[in-house]
């Protein structure tokens, strides 16, 4: 059996409308698990940054690099996992806080690293940035106290030092390799 | 000088050389019309139905190595072109199809013949474009024919909006630059030329990249320095003539025994300009089975996608040869071409040359004229044709190999015409021919020369064939109980009919429907009746190996 793993894949994109579809809608034409995908700004206007979480084995990881790398809005594309990145996820949760509950909330979120950015007689909104295991346990911690809703960004990923997508062989470059 | 938008189309067109359209005007296009018109250099096919046009642009494109370009109107004259575009994805074919749209003031409103053939279309074409603003309109055909010829070939839709066509822009001509080819790793060259000197049973499997890269004469040079037996897919039927010495014939599912014979017993495969299909490679997993597979293909993203490879290169085929040949040894393999020989031995004493299929190919192989163009549709007839037929040269070969696409043939048929200026062969099945006999119209009324072979068996046979193998015969809305009259049918719409009955002399007939489509420039429709019976052979189940094929198939 394929090993399974979760794969971080950033790339740069046109940063035009439509560009989303063309590359959600070859995610599931070809069958790729994605877990996240988030969207944002990135140094040039032009173009808009991505990090997409890959669950699959190797073979789904080479695929989908190629298979992006064909699409005319797909600048660059490359894995990051080899390198030595800061991944960072950011999520908002609104939590039921009845006032006998509100200090031990706030204790776990000083734990956290969390911050409480909104309060109403009953609500929390509280605001946690870090790599994804670190808002995971913070879930954890925090659910049995009745989460209203929520709302996670996504992994973003930068890779630490001097390396950058756009110098692709850096940056864990399958495509270039496969050459 | 400022122009309106639809004569900054029309001059762009020009500046990439385009001498012919196929396409069916409409609301959402009068503009490009009018102006299509206003210019009348450019030669406008008026097809049918926007389907046939881009089967037609698609023959075109295979025939002359040029784009294709289609036109059709907004809403349901957009989506006609989607099969249509859909096969030229598969085949790698470089097509333009210009769509036109509502106006800006209508976008989005479901307006009338209103589509979002962009959406619809993404994952069918290399790229596309909506063009909303006219300054764009220039840069974005440009752009169109270049994606669409460089790397993988393939098809680009452009989309213009309605106001665009109307509005004023500033025009410069631009000359186009040529498309350079991707460099070869020349380091990657060494590892393979060292693999082929060192191998004794060596396999060449080309692929349509090859005939995409016009590299026929370089895989000729190629084979006999390595002296090395050569397999073709169906997309690169032509990339070696059949009676090569070194030729094998076709390869999978329905390819030949010597193909299969000399797989097998090769030690390493080298392939140009494939893709490994599960019409070809059948069982993925088991298809190299310990021999070297080195494959070459311009597309990374088919390296290692179905077939896992031993070494592989992204490189355009012609270029990666031209660096290849140099470094090989010149090589003569006596033991193993004696094994090939005894393969082409088997496979020619096994072939079935009874059916009134063969003779009816074959005889078509003979009498066709030099530079004529073969085109199928899809199903038996296409198989048939493409192990029978053997006068195949490059580019002369139009067949839906990956879409299998039926009705695909008649509009491609007139598309080479006008390509190459000479005759097309279109086998057709009558199955086939249902599906787009319209475009016979479109044929006699523009004077096309084509040979019209239609392999009518009353069924649709290929589902057939596997309802006998794989569903006990149980024909289900296979049997097509029509009462057309072909002939007459032909005759109606100003081609010629003859009827081929399965007992009438085929080379008479046929040498008359030549003879009568050269002179006169007119379709020629042969009803040849065949037995529902033939069946397509060898064949080798979906998902088996090479060493299942099946040679024969009893009947009742």
């Amino acid at each position: 059996m394929p090993e399974f793993k979760k794969y971080t894949i950033g790339a740069l994109v046109t940063n035009k409308s439509g560009v989303l579809t063309r590359i959600s809608g070859l995610f599931t034409r070809r069958g790729f698990n994605i877990e996240s995908i988030s969207a944002g700004q990135s140094e040039d206007p032009n173009l808009t940054r991505l990090t997409i979480v890959l669950i699959g084995d190797e073979y789904s990881l080479y695929q989908m690099i190629k298979q992006m790398d064909k699409l005319e809005d797909v600048k660059k594309v490359g894995c990051a996992n080899e390198l030595d990145c800061v991944y960072r996820d950011m999520m908002l949760v609104k939590v039921k806080a009845l006032p006998e509950v509100r200090t031990q909330i706030i204790e776990i979120n000083e734990i956290y690293k969390a911050k409480t950015v909104d309060l109403s007689p009953d609500t929390m909104i509280l605001e946690i940035t870090g790599d994804p295991d670190k808002l995971d346990a913070f879930l954890n911690v925090i659910k049995p106290y009745g989460i209203l809703e929520m709302h996670r960004t996504g992994v973003t990923a930068l890779a630490r030092g001097s390396h950058t997508l756009r110098d692709r062989d850096c940056y864990g470059d399958h495509v270039n390799k496969v050459v | 000088m400022k122009l309106q938008g639809a004569d900054i189309l029309i001059k762009c067109l020009e500046e990439q050389g385009v001498d012919t359209i196929f396409g069916y005007p409409g609301g959402a296009v009068l503009d490009i019309y009018d102006a299509l018109y206003r210019n009348g250099k450019i030669k406008h096919v008026l097809t049918a139905h926007e389907q046939g046009a881009a089967h037609a642009a698609d023959g075109y494109a295979r025939t002359t190595g040029k784009v294709g370009v289609c036109f059709a109107t907004s809403g349901p004259g957009a989506t006609n072109l989607v099969t249509g575009i859909a096969t030229a994805y598969s085949d790698s074919v470089p097509l333009v199809a210009v769509t036109g749209n509502v106006g800006a003031g209508f976008l989005g409103r479901d307006s009338f013949q209103e589509v979002d053939i962009v959406g619809i279309t993404i994952p069918i074409t290399k790229h596309n474009f909506i063009v909303k603003d006219v300054s764009e309109l220039a840069d974005v055909i440009r752009a169109a024919f270049k994606i669409a010829m460089s790397g993988r070939k393939g098809p680009v839709l452009v989309d213009i909006l309605k106001n665009v066509q109307t509005d004023y822009c500033e025009y410069e001509p631009v000359v186009p630059e040529p498309c350079e080819p991707l460099p070869v790793a020349e380091e990657r060259l060494k590892t393979i030329a060292e693999t082929l000197n060192a191998s004794k049973k060596p396999v060449i499997m080309a692929g349509g990249g090859v005939i995409a890269a016009d590299a026929a004469p370089l895989l000729k040079e190629f084979a006999e320095k390595l002296d090395c037996p050569v397999s073709y897919t169906l997309m690169g039927k032509g990339a070696i003539p059949d009676d090569d010495p070194l030729c094998l014939g076709m390869i999978g599912m329905h390819g030949t025994v010597a193909s299969a014979k000399a797989l097998i017993a090769a030690d390493t495969v080298i392939a140009l300009g494939a893709r490994f299909s599960d019409r070809v490679a059948l069982d993925r997993d088991r298809f190299t089975n310990g021999k070297t597979l080195i494959h070459i293909d311009i597309d990374n993203a088919e390296i290692d996608k179905n077939v896992k490879s031993d070494i592989h290169l992204m490189a355009d085929v012609g270029e990666t040869l031209k660096t290849l040949i140099p470094m090989l040894e010149t090589k003569e393999r006596k033991d193993w071409r004696v094994k090939v020989e005894a393969f082409k031995k088997e496979n020619a004493a096994k072939k079935d040359v009874s059916t009134r299929a063969y003779a009816i190919i074959s005889a078509a192989s003979a009498l066709a004229p030099e530079g004529s163009t073969l085109v199928t549709d899809v199903g038996q007839h296409q198989m048939w044709a493409a192990q029978h037929y053997k006068s195949v040269l490059p580019r002369r070969f139009c067949s839906s190999g990956g879409l299998g696409t039926m009705g695909y043939g008649l509009g491609a048929a007139i598309g080479a015409a006008f390509g190459t200026g000479k005759l097309s062969v279109l086998i057709t099945g009558d199955g086939c021919f249902g599906m787009n006999m319209n475009e016979l119209m479109t044929a006699a009324s523009e004077n096309v020369p084509i040979v019209i072979l239609l392999m009518n068996n009353g069924v649709l046979g290929m589902v057939r064939q596997w309802q006998k193998i794989f569903y006990s015969r149980r024909f289900s809305q296979t049997t097509l109980s029509r009462r057309i009259d072909y002939v007459k049918y032909a005759e109606s719409v100003g081609a010629k009919g003859i009827l081929l009955g399965m007992e009438d002399d085929v080379q008479t007939t046929l040498s008359g429907a030549f003879a009568q489509a050269e002179a006169e420039h007119i379709p020629v429709l042969v009803d040849c009746r065949i037995s529902p019976d033939e069946n397509v052979l060898p064949m080798i189940k979906p998902g088996e190996t090479y060493d299942m094929q099946i040679e024969k198939m009893e009947e009742n």
